[in-house]
């Protein structure tokens, strides 16, 4: 018998690793052997954890199948199990995993729709803020120059050279299955939980630098310059609109 | 986050209550069912924010609730995860439970949570281990702690005490109370091969505030002995309520909680559940008065 931790260390590497034999110590009824018997405890770790990235990431698990997805979620877990007592942060880099996962490189916007997912799930315990009203949109646009906007905690991106937004809601409403047409680009994703509904918003051209340097702490003018360096297209005031709309924003600074 | 609200000390009543599910929040708000009170577990409010928050506010306002550890490792080798009793701490500020609980059991190695509760071998040195932990829970809580039996698959060679012995001696020495989860005293007689009735009588029923029902799957080992996987996921079982009635005739009325965590049924069948564990209680007001010294809460 080594120490208390040493047993435990035993325990705990045997539970991930499905090759492991039953730690020295275990037993089963009046003495008897536990192999069996481990294995409840071996296939309780993976299962609820797999079952907590099946829930996380319905929409990546509806695109490759639950058999797929569960098999690929084992993996993840028995490479990254938690580091938290609080499942809810777990599976923060199941879309990196997924990116390198060779088996899923036949859907490779897999990675982008479990980003969304995520990000999804970050904007739905994200704290809470109440957000502007946009009447106050008019208010604001005679300080335009020096004002910076403090965006809502739930707020978050996520750009794609696929048409993320577009496969994201035919999944979540047809099942994902059947093969359609997507159409050529990339699309950008807003994620935002105003309240109590998360919201997913596919963004215009130069919304998403736009954003992201408000974010960032960028005054409006600067954000815009961003944005329209990165496209032509930018329109700041419809961006602006959108964004108050959405109930993105949730204070001013910088405008005295 | 500093609670904005107070909601004063709101005692769980010696009723049945349910373990609250988000596919419930909606339908308990809009049909204010009569249930005695709602059990979470606090892991699932560590959000900083969003519908947790939000229904269990709500819910708050309407019902008692009791808050359900399932992550703190008590039975651990190594150190309390300080970071996780702080956030327990703010969660309890927060909503302000009439009980709070934790498991005999550990979850976490090192940095790697493992998401299940294992067990532990029963000897003099995990007695000192868990005590010191329950002491630590106790002043970083500033509220008493009940420590939940566990249900097991496996034992260990090197154990030297009953269970029984091992939460006697733990209650002495810490002060806290005990959750008496009758499933799980099922669950181990049957993996175990011993008397669940015998288990009962030798469990300090004084100690216990709060009671769990829950449903189990059925299962053999390789010997072809029955194993039941404590999983949650149906109605509590015909064996399980006849033992709860004996165990109430020892405790008294206490709170009694119904478990259904996996394959959660629509509220109705939840909820049922709950009217059956009222109904038990009731029915042990009735016939006697309960042995002296037993209260339903401190």
């Amino acid at each position: 018998m080594g120490t208390a931790m040493d047993n435990e260390a035993a325990f705990a590497r045997a539970l991930l690793d499905a090759e492991a034999a039953v730690p020295a110590g275990i037993e089963g009824r009046e003495g008897g052997g536990a192999e069996r018997r481990f294995a409840v405890y071996r296939n309780n770790v993976h299962a609820n954890l797999v079952d907590v990235l099946a829930g996380r990431f319905p929409v990546s698990a509806k695109l490759v199948g639950d058999a797929f997805f569960r098999a690929m979620a084992r993996i993840y877990v028995a490479k990254t199990p938690p580091d938290s007592a609080v499942l809810l942060r777990y599976g923060g880099g199941f879309a990196d995993f997924v990116a390198g996962f060779p088996p899923a490189a036949p859907v490779p916007y897999l990675a982008d729709v479990a980003r969304l997912e995520w990000a999804w799930h970050g904007a739905y315990h994200a704290a809470d803020a109440e957000p502007l009203p946009q009447e106050a949109l008019a208010a604001l646009v005679p300080r335009a120059e020096r004002l910076a906007l403090t965006l809502h905690p739930s707020l978050r991106l996520v750009r794609s050279n696929y048409p993320l937004v577009t496969i994201w809601e035919r999944a979540a409403r047809d099942g994902g299955d059947e093969p359609v047409r997507l159409p050529a680009g990339g699309e950008d994703a807003l994620v935002l939980r105003p309240a109590l509904e998360v919201e997913v918003r596919r963004l215009p051209e130069g919304g998403a630098v736009f954003i992201q340097a408000l974010q960032d702490g960028a005054r409006l003018p600067e954000a815009a310059a961003s944005a329209s360096a990165a496209a032509l297209a930018f329109d700041l005031a419809a961006s602006l609109a959108g964004l108050m709309r959405s109930g993105a924003v949730v204070g001013t600074s910088g405008s005295a | 986050m500093a609670a904005s609200v107070s909601f004063g000390t709101n005692p769980v009543p010696p009723r049945g209550g349910a373990g609250l599910k988000p596919e419930h929040y909606r339908t308990i708000l809009d049909s204010a069912p009569d249930v005695g009170w709602f059990e979470v577990h606090a892991e699932n409010y560590m959000g900083e924010g969003g519908p947790p928050h939000a229904y269990l506010t709500a819910i708050r306002e309407r019902y008692p609730v009791s808050l359900h550890g399932v992550g703190l490792s008590i039975g651990g080798a190594g150190p309390l995860d300080k970071a996780h009793l702080s956030r327990l701490r703010v969660l309890a500020d927060r909503y302000e439970p009439g009980l709070f609980s934790e498991h005999l059991a550990w979850s976490s190695h090192d940095s790697v949570y493992l998401n299940d509760l294992l067990p532990l071998p029963y000897t003099d040195a995990t007695l000192s281990r868990v005590c010191d932990h329950i002491d630590e829970v106790h002043d970083a809580m500033a509220r008493p702690m009940l420590l939940e039996n566990p249900s097991t698959y496996v034992a260990y060679a090197e154990t030297t005490m009953s269970e029984i012995e091992f939460l006697r001696a733990v209650v002495r020495r810490t002060g806290c109370g005990l959750l008496l989860d009758v499933n799980n005293v099922f669950v181990q007689a049957i993996n175990h091969g011993f008397d669940p009735f015998d288990y009962l009588d030798a469990f300090p029923a004084e100690h216990v505030r709060e009671i769990h029902l829950g449903g189990h799957a059925e299962d053999e080992d390789a010997g072809g002995a029955p194993l039941l996987i404590d999983d949650h996921g149906r109605e509590v079982a015909g064996p399980v309520w006849t033992l709860y009635a004996e165990a109430l005739k020892k405790t008294g009325p206490v709170p009694t909680l119904i478990e259904w965590d996996n394959d959660v049924p629509a509220w109705e069948g939840l909820f049922a559940e709950a009217k059956r564990a009222d109904a038990a209680i009731a029915a042990c007001r009735t016939s006697q008065p309960g042995p002296a010294g037993a209260s339903p809460r401190p």
